[in-house]
C-alpha cells in the first residue's frame, strides 16, 4: 500500500536535494561581479525606499491588491479547464460557470464600490 | 466524451440557498445600498435568510436524500442540526443588531482598518455610524455551518469548514471597545484555526490516499473492506484533531478563552452556540458514517478526550475571574459532556441509537442557554464597556433583580440543575453513555459537573449574597432584539427542562444519518 | 356500588368545585384591584356553589341507585397508572357537599363582618375559597388520588389560614405544627394509595372496592391502618391530636369552618368512604374504635382544664370527632350515626365558634374566660345562639346532639360483648364530661360577676355576624330531629353503606336516653357546684390536684411529642451538623483547595502566546495519532 507513495517520496527527496545542492554549490562556482542593481533586494518591481511611508509599516493596500489578484487568478484557473471541456460539460457546465463568475463578480462589485481599487 | 451532470435537488438545497443567497444580497447591499438605511436593510436581509433557512429545514423534515452528486446528505440529523444552527444564528444576529446598550449604538467598530488608539480611531469612537459588514459575514458563517453538518464528502466538509471559519476570524476582531484585545483574539483564532484546518486537510489527503475516495460512504466501504490500515488511522486522527479544535475540546481548546474574551460579546455568543453545533454535527457524521465500522478504533480516543476536556474545563473554570473566560471554560467542559454522548450507540439503519439524539438535544439546549448567558453579559456595563469581571457582578441582584434572576436561570441550566434544559441534556447524554457500558465515563462526567457547578453557583452567590460595589456597573435597558433573545432563550431553557418530551421525541425521530 | 353516567345538572357538578376555585384565582391574581369587592365575590361563589349543590342533590334523589359518576378528563396517565379526574356524586358526597357549601356560605357571610377591619381581608377570602374548593374536591373525587389532591389542598389552605396573622410568632408556630403533624398523617394516606396501586393496579373507588376482596388479610389490615393514620392526622385524633387546639391561632371563622365543621371531619369521611376495606379487616376496625374512644375521653378531660375559650371548644371538637371515629369503627351499624353526628356537630360547633368569635369581637380579642363573666346581658343574641349550640352539644333532650350522640351510644352498646359495654361506658362518661366543661364555659363567660377591665365595652356584633349565628342555632336545635326522625339519614345513605342488620337492642333505647340525660345532668350539676357557685378567680389557681395539672398541660401530649420526637430529632440534627462541619466540610474544603491549586497550576499553560498554544495542539495531535495507532496495532 505505502509503496505507491515511493515515487512521491523520491520526488520530495530529489527536490530537497536540488535545493540544497544549488544553495550550497552556488557560492563556490558562481561568478562574483557586484554592481548597484545586484545589491537591490529585488531586481524588478517597485523601487525600495529607505523608510516605509508614515514610518514603520508598508501600506496595507499592497496586500489588498495582491489578494484581489489572487481572486481573479483563481477564476482564470477554473475558466481554462471549463473552456477546454465545454463540449463535454454542456449546459450544466455553463450554468455552473455563470453562477461561479456571478459570485466572484459580487465580490468584485463590493471591492469596487467600497473603494478597494483606488490607491489613495 | 460527455460528462454526466450530477443530480441536484434544489428542494433539499433550499435552506443553504436561502442563507447563502441572503449573504450574497448582503454583499450587494453593502456595495450599492445608501449608507443611512444600510443597517435596517442588512438586519432584515440576514434575518430573512436565516429564518428562511429555518423554515425550509422544518418543511424538509423527513427528507432522507443524498444529493449534489453525493456531496450533500440531507437527512434527519442534518436537518435538525441545520435548523438548530439557523435558529441560534438568527438569535445571534438579533444580538448583533442591538443598538440600545452601547452608547455608540453598536458593539462593532466603525472602521476596522483604522489602527487602534490612533487619532482617527478616537474620533470614530463617539460617532454613531454603524458597521454593517458583520451581517453578511455572519450569514456566510451560518451558511458554512449549515453546509458543514450536511457535508457527505470530506472535501465539501473542508470547504464548509473554511467558509464558516474565515468570517468568524474577521468578526472576532471587530469589537468597538478594547480593540487591541479583540484584534489579538482574531489573529490568534486565525493562526490556530489555519493550523487546525491544515491538520484536517492533511487528514483528508491521507484518507483519500488510503481509500481512493473522499465520499463518507465510500470511506466506510473501503474501511470495512480492511483497506488502508495505518494510513487511514492516521488520516482519521488528523481529521478528528481539526474538528475537535472547532468544537474547543481539550487539549485543542487553548484558543477558546482568549478568543471568547476578546471577541465582541454577541460574536462570542454566536461562536459558543453555533460553532459548537456545527463542529459536533461534523464529528458525529464523520465518526458515525465514515468510520462507523471502525468504532473500536475511535472509541478509546473519544473516551480519553472527553475526560480530559471535562476535567480541564471544570478545573480551570474554578479560578477564572472574568465571566467571559469562565463561560469559555464552561464551553470546554460542555464539549466533554457532549463527547460522552457521542459514545452512545449510533443509529444503524432504522434502529434509533441513543447517542445521536442525545447529543442533538444537548446541542440545542446548550446553544440556547449559552446564547442567553452571553446576552445577559451584554447588559451589564461599566464606563468603557461591558463589565465582565466577576467582582463587578457583586450584589447585582439588588441593583437589577430581573437580570440577576435570568442570569441565575442560565447558570443553573449550565450547571445541569433539574427543571432546566441543562439537566435534561446531561441526563440524555449520560444515559446514552451508560447504556453503552461507558459508566466510568459517566461517573467522571458527574464529578466534573459537580466541580463545574461550583463556579456557576459562585456567580449566583455573588449576585445575591454580596454587598454591591459602590462604583458598580450599570444594567442597561435592552432594546427589542436583545429582549427577544433573552425571552426566547430563557423560555426555552425552562421549557426544555420541564416538558422536554416533544423535543426529545423530535430528536429521536430525526436521529438518522444517510450516506 | 353501581353508578350511572351523569346527566343534566349533575354533569355540571364540577362547577361546584370550579366556582370557589375561580373565586380564589380571581382574588389571588387580581391583587389589590379586587380589594373593594373581593369579599363579596368570595361569598357569592360559595353561595352559588351551595345552590348548585342543592339542585344537584335534589336531582340525585331522583336517580336510580342514587350514585352518579361524572368523568371529566384524564388526570395522570403514565405506564400502567391511569387516573381519571372524575366526580362521584352519591348520597355520602352530596351530604358533605351540602355541609361544606352550606356552612361555608354562612361563615363567609360572618367573615365579612368579622374581618371588616383587617387590611388583608381579600387574601383571607381567597384562602377561604381555596379551602372550600379543595374540600369539595376531597369529597367529590371518584378516586383516591383526587381525594389526596383535595386532602393536600385543604392542608395547604389550613396552613395558610392558621398563619393568617403570621406576624404573631404563636400563629406561625401553630401553622408549622399543624403542617408537620398533618404531614405525618399524609404519609400514611400516600402509602395507602401506593399499596392500592401496587396490589390492585387502580386507585379509583370502584376498582379498589371491587378488587379488595382478593387481597391477603395482612395487606388489608395494613391498608386500613395506613388510611387510619391519614385520618388521624387530618382529624386531630390520638396520637396526632396536638395540632388542632394550637390551630385556634387562626381567625375564628377559620376555626369554625375548617377546624370544627369541615376539614377535621375529612378523616371520618375517609374511613366511611373506605367502608368496603374496613368491612374486611376487623383488626384495623378495632384500632379505629380504640382511637375514637381514647380521643373522646382525652378531649373531654383536657377540655375541662383550659381557660381559653377557643381551646376548650377545640378540645371539644377533638372529643366529638372521637365519637364519630368510634361510630365508624363500629361498622355498618355506626356509619349513618357517625355521619349524622358529623352533620349536627357541624351546625352546633360552627355556631359555638362563631359565638366565641362574637364574644372575642366584643371583648377586644380576649380569649381568657377568667376575664369574661356576665356577658349574657351585654350580648343577648350571642348568648341565645351560643346557649342553643351549648344545649345541642351536651345532648339536651330533643336538641340535635341528643339524637345523634344517643344513636352512637346505642350502637356501641348493641355490640353486646364486653367491648360494647366498655365503649358505651366511655361514651356515656364522655357525655358527662362534655356537659361539665361546656357548662363551665357557659358559666364563666355569660354568668357571674363581670371580670373584664375598665376599658372594655362589650357590645353586640353587627347583624352580618349575628345572622349566620342565628341560622346555625336553628340548625343546632332542629337538625338532629330532622335527620333522625323526619328525613332518616340512614335511609338516604343506604346506597353507600347498605342496609345494616337490625340489631338486637341490648339496652332499650329509651333507657339509654334516660341514662345519658341523667349523666349529662350530673355533669351540669358538677359544673355548677365547682364553678357557678363560687367566685371565679381572675388568675388560674396554682395549687391544684395532679389531675388538673396534667389536664392543663393537655395530658402531657406536647411533652411526649417533644421528648419522643423533637429532642431526638434535634440530637440527630446536631450530630449530623457536627459530622458535616468536621468530616464533610473538612473533606470538601480539602478537595476545594486541591482543585483550586491544580486549577491555577494548569492555568499557567494558558500563557496567551499563540506559539505555545500551537505547540500544545501539535502535542495533542501527536498523542491522538499515537493513541489511535496504538489501539489499531494492539
Amino acid at each position: 500500500m505505502l509503496s505507491t507513495y515511493v515515487p512521491i517520496v523520491g520526488l520530495f527527496a530529489l527536490a530537497a536535494a536540488f535545493a540544497l545542492f544549488s544553495v550550497a554549490v552556488a557560492p563556490f562556482v558562481g561568478p562574483r561581479r557586484y554592481n548597484r542593481a545586484k545589491l537591490e533586494a529585488y531586481e524588478c518591481g517597485i523601487e525600495p525606499v529607505d523608510q516605509p511611508l508614515h514610518g514603520g509599516r508598508f501600506p496595507v493596500k499592497y496586500y489588498l491588491t495582491a489578494m484581489l489578484f489572487i481572486v481573479f487568478d483563481i477564476e482564470i484557473v477554473f475558466l481554462y479547464p471549463w473552456a477546454v471541456a465545454n463540449d463535454a460539460l454542456g449546459v450544466f457546465g455553463l450554468v455552473e460557470m455563470v453562477v461561479f463568475i456571478g459570485t466572484v463578480f459580487l465580490a468584485y462589485a463590493y471591492v469596487w464600490r467600497r473603494g478597494g481599487l483606488e490607491w489613495d | 466524451m460527455t460528462i454526466e451532470a450530477p443530480d441536484l435537488s434544489l428542494a433539499a438545497l433550499a435552506p443553504l440557498l436561502f442563507v447563502f443567497g441572503a449573504a450574497c444580497i448582503g454583499v450587494l447591499v453593502e456595495a450599492f445600498g445608501p449608507r443611512d438605511s444600510r443597517h435596517p436593510v442588512q438586519v432584515a436581509v440576514a434575518l430573512v435568510g436565516t429564518l428562511g433557512g429555518l423554515v425550509t429545514t422544518v418543511l424538509l423534515a423527513g427528507t432522507r436524500e443524498v444529493t449534489a452528486g453525493g456531496a450533500l446528505a440531507v437527512d434527519g440529523a442534518g436537518l435538525f442540526l441545520q435548523a438548530t444552527i439557523a435558529g441560534l444564528g438568527a438569535l445571534s444576529l438579533l444580538l448583533f443588531a442591538e443598538r440600545n446598550l452601547d452608547p455608540a449604538r453598536s458593539a462593532f467598530v466603525v472602521s476596522a482598518a483604522v489602527p487602534a488608539g490612533s487619532v482617527r480611531d478616537r474620533e470614530l469612537l463617539t460617532v454613531q455610524r454603524v458597521q454593517t459588514e458583520v451581517y453578511p459575514l455572519a450569514t456566510f458563517a451560518i451558511g458554512g455551518m449549515m453546509l458543514f453538518v450536511t457535508a457527505n464528502d470530506l472535501l465539501v466538509m473542508f470547504v464548509a469548514l473554511e467558509v464558516l471559519s474565515l468570517p468568524l476570524y474577521l468578526i472576532s476582531g471587530l469589537a468597538r471597545r478594547r480593540r487591541l484585545l479583540s484584534q489579538e483574539a482574531a489573529v490568534k483564532y486565525f493562526l490556530l484555526g489555519s493550523f487546525a484546518s491544515a491538520f484536517f486537510l492533511y487528514g483528508v489527503a491521507l484518507v483519500y490516499g488510503a481509500t481512493g475516495t473522499v465520499r463518507l460512504a465510500g470511506v466506510r466501504e473501503a474501511v470495512a473492506g480492511a483497506e488502508g490500515g495505518t494510513l487511514v488511522v492516521l488520516g482519521l486522527a488528523l481529521l478528528v484533531v481539526g474538528l475537535l479544535f472547532k468544537a474547543s475540546v481539550a487539549p485543542f481548546h487553548t484558543w477558546t478563552p482568549d478568543v471568547y474574551q476578546g471577541a465582541p460579546t454577541p460574536v462570542t455568543a454566536f461562536m459558543a452556540a453555533c460553532t459548537k453545533v456545527a463542529a459536533f454535527g461534523a464529528i458525529l457524521r464523520l465518526l458515525y458514517v465514515a468510520f462507523g465500522t471502525e468504532e473500536w478504533t475511535w472509541r478509546p480516543l473519544v473516551y480519553g478526550v472527553a475526560i480530559v476536556s471535562m476535567v480541564i474545563g471544570a478545573v480551570l473554570g474554578l479560578t477564572q475571574t472574568d465571566l467571559k473566560r469562565m463561560l469559555a471554560y464552561s464551553s470546554v467542559a460542555h464539549a466533554g459532556f457532549l463527547l460522552t454522548g457521542v459514545l452512545g450507540l449510533p443509529a444503524t439503519g432504522d434502529a434509533a441509537g441513543s447517542g445521536l439524539p442525545a447529543v442533538m438535544f444537548y446541542l440545542l439546549a446548550y446553544g440556547l442557554t449559552t446564547l442567553g448567558a452571553f446576552a445577559v453579559l451584554t447588559l451589564v456595563r461599566s464606563g468603557e464597556g461591558e463589565a465582565t469581571h466577576l467582582s463587578q457582578w457583586a450584589g447585582l441582584a439588588q441593583r437589577s433583580p430581573l437580570t440577576a434572576a435570568v442570569m441565575s436561570l442560565f447558570l443553573l441550566a449550565l450547571a445541569g440543575i433539574p427543571l432546566t434544559s441543562g439537566f435534561t441534556g446531561k441526563f440524555a447524554v449520560f444515559r446514552a453513555a451508560i447504556e453503552d457500558g461507558a459508566w466510568p465515563l459517566a461517573l467522571v462526567a458527574l464529578l466534573a459537573s459537580a466541580v463545574a457547578a461550583f463556579f456557576y453557583l459562585r456567580v449566583i452567590v455573588l449576585m445575591y449574597f454580596s454587598e454591591p460595589a459602590v462604583d458598580g456597573p450599570t444594567v442597561g435597558v435592552p432594546g427589542l432584539p436583545t429582549t427577544i433573545v433573552l425571552a426566547v432563550t430563557a423560555a426555552a431553557t425552562l421549557l426544555l427542562g420541564i416538558v422536554p418530551g416533544a423535543v426529545l421525541g423530535l430528536a429521536d425521530r430525526a436521529a438518522i444519518f444517510v450516506g | 356500588m353501581d353508578t350511572v353516567a351523569a346527566e343534566g345538572l349533575l354533569s355540571a357538578s364540577w362547577l361546584v368545585i370550579a366556582l370557589p376555585l375561580l373565586g380564589a384565582a380571581v382574588l389571588l391574581l387580581g391583587g389589590r384591584r379586587t380589594d373593594a369587592w373581593g369579599h363579596l365575590l368570595g361569598t357569592a361563589t360559595v353561595v352559588a356553589a351551595f345552590v348548585l349543590g342543592l339542585l344537584c342533590t335534589v336531582q340525585l334523589a331522583g336517580v336510580e341507585g342514587h350514585a352518579v359518576d361524572a368523568e371529566l378528563f384524564t388526570f395522570v396517565s403514565t405506564g400502567s397508572l391511569d387516573v381519571g379526574a372524575g366526580l362521584l356524586v352519591d348520597p355520602l358526597s352530596a351530604t358533605f357537599m351540602l355541609l361544606i357549601t352550606g356552612v361555608g356560605s354562612l361563615i363567609h357571610v360572618y367573615s365579612i363582618g368579622y374581618m371588616a377591619h383587617d387590611p388583608r381581608r381579600r387574601r383571607f377570602f381567597a384562602y377561604l375559597n381555596l379551602f372550600v374548593a379543595a374540600m369539595l374536591l376531597l369529597v367529590l373525587g371518584d378516586n383516591y388520588v383526587a381525594l389526596y389532591v383535595g386532602w393536600e389542598g385543604v392542608g395547604l389552605a389550613s396552613y395558610l389560614l392558621i398563619a393568617f396573622w403570621h406576624d404573631r410568632p404563636s400563629a406561625a408556630t401553630a401553622a408549622k405544627k399543624a403542617f408537620v403533624m398533618n404531614r405525618v398523617g399524609d404519609v400514611g394516606l400516600a402509602l395507602a394509595i401506593f399499596v392500592m396501586f401496587a396490589q390492585l393496579g387502580t386507585v379509583s373507588y370502584e376498582g379498589v372496592f371491587g378488587g379488595v376482596g382478593a387481597l391477603a388479610g395482612g395487606t388489608l389490615t395494613a391498608l386500613g391502618l395506613l388510611l387510619l393514620l391519614g385520618a388521624c392526622g387530618k382529624s386531630g385524633q390520638f396520637p396526632l391530636q396536638a395540632w388542632l387546639p394550637d390551630a385556634m391561632e387562626g381567625p375564628t371563622p377559620v376555626s369554625a369552618l375548617i377546624h370544627a365543621a369541615t376539614m377535621v371531619t375529612a378523616g371520618v369521611y375517609l374511613i366511611a368512604r373506605s367502608a368496603p376495606i374496613y368491612d374486611l379487616t376487623p383488626t384495623a376496625r378495632g384500632v379505629v374504635l380504640a382511637v375514637g374512644a381514647i380521643t373522646l375521653l382525652y378531649g373531654a378531660i383536657v377540655g375541662c382544664a383550659y381557660d381559653d375559650i377557643k381551646k376548650v371548644l377545640a378540645y371539644s371538637t377533638v372529643s366529638q370527632i372521637g365519637y364519630m371515629f368510634l361510630a365508624v369503627g363500629l361498622g355498618p351499624v355506626g356509619y349513618a350515626a357517625a355521619i349524622a353526628h358529623l352533620l349536627t356537630h357541624g351546625f352546633f360547633k360552627a355556631g359555638l365558634f362563631l359565638g366565641a368569635g362574637s364574644v372575642m369581637h366584643a371583648m377586644g380579642d380576649e380569649v381568657d374566660m377568667r376575664r369574661f363573666g356576665g356577658l349574657a346581658r351585654r350580648l343577648p343574641v350571642t348568648f341565645v345562639t351560643f346557649g342553643l349550640g351549648y344545649l345541642a352539644l351536651i345532648g339536651f333532650p330533643f336538641l340535635s346532639g341528643y339524637w345523634t350522640k344517643d344513636a352512637i351510644i346505642e350502637a356501641a352498646l348493641d355490640r353486646g360483648d364486653w367491648a360494647g359495654w366498655l365503649l358505651g361506658g366511655v361514651a356515656v362518661l364522655g357525655a358527662g364530661l362534655t356537659a361539665f366543661y361546656m357548662t363551665r364555659l357557659m358559666l364563666m363567660t355569660f354568668f357571674g360577676r363581670p371580670r373584664w377591665t375598665e376599658d372594655q365595652h362589650p357590645h353586640e356584633s353587627p347583624s352580618v355576624m349575628t345572622a349566620p349565628m342565628v341560622v346555625l342555632a336553628v340548625g343546632s336545635v332542629a337538625a338532629g330531629f330532622l335527620l333522625v326522625q323526619v328525613f332518616p339519614l340512614d335511609t338516604w345513605l343506604e346506597p353507600v353503606f347498605g342496609v345494616p342488620e337490625e340489631a338486637e337492642h341490648v339496652v332499650a333505647p329509651a333507657l339509654v336516653g334516660l341514662v345519658v340525660t341523667a349523666v349529662m345532668a350530673l355533669g351540669v350539676l358538677a359544673a355548677w357546684l365547682f364553678v357557678g357557685r363560687r367566685e371565679v378567680p381572675e388568675v388560674a389557681p396554682a395549687r391544684v390536684s395532679p389531675v388538673v395539672r396534667a389536664a392543663r398541660r393537655a395530658l402531657y401530649a406536647d411533652t411526649v411529642n417533644e421528648s419522643l420526637f423533637m429532642r431526638p430529632g434535634q440530637w440527630l440534627t446536631r450530630a449530623l451538623v457536627w459530622v458535616d462541619n468536621r468530616g464533610v466540610d473538612g473533606a470538601v474544603n480539602g478537595l476545594a483547595a486541591t482543585l483550586g491549586g491544580s486549577s491555577s497550576r494548569l492555568g499557567r499553560a494558558q500563557t496567551g502566546f499563540v506559539r505555545s498554544y500551537a505547540l500544545g495542539m501539535l502535542g495533542g495531535a501527536v498523542v491522538v495519532a499515537g493513541a489511535l495507532l496504538a489501539v489499531t496495532a494492539g
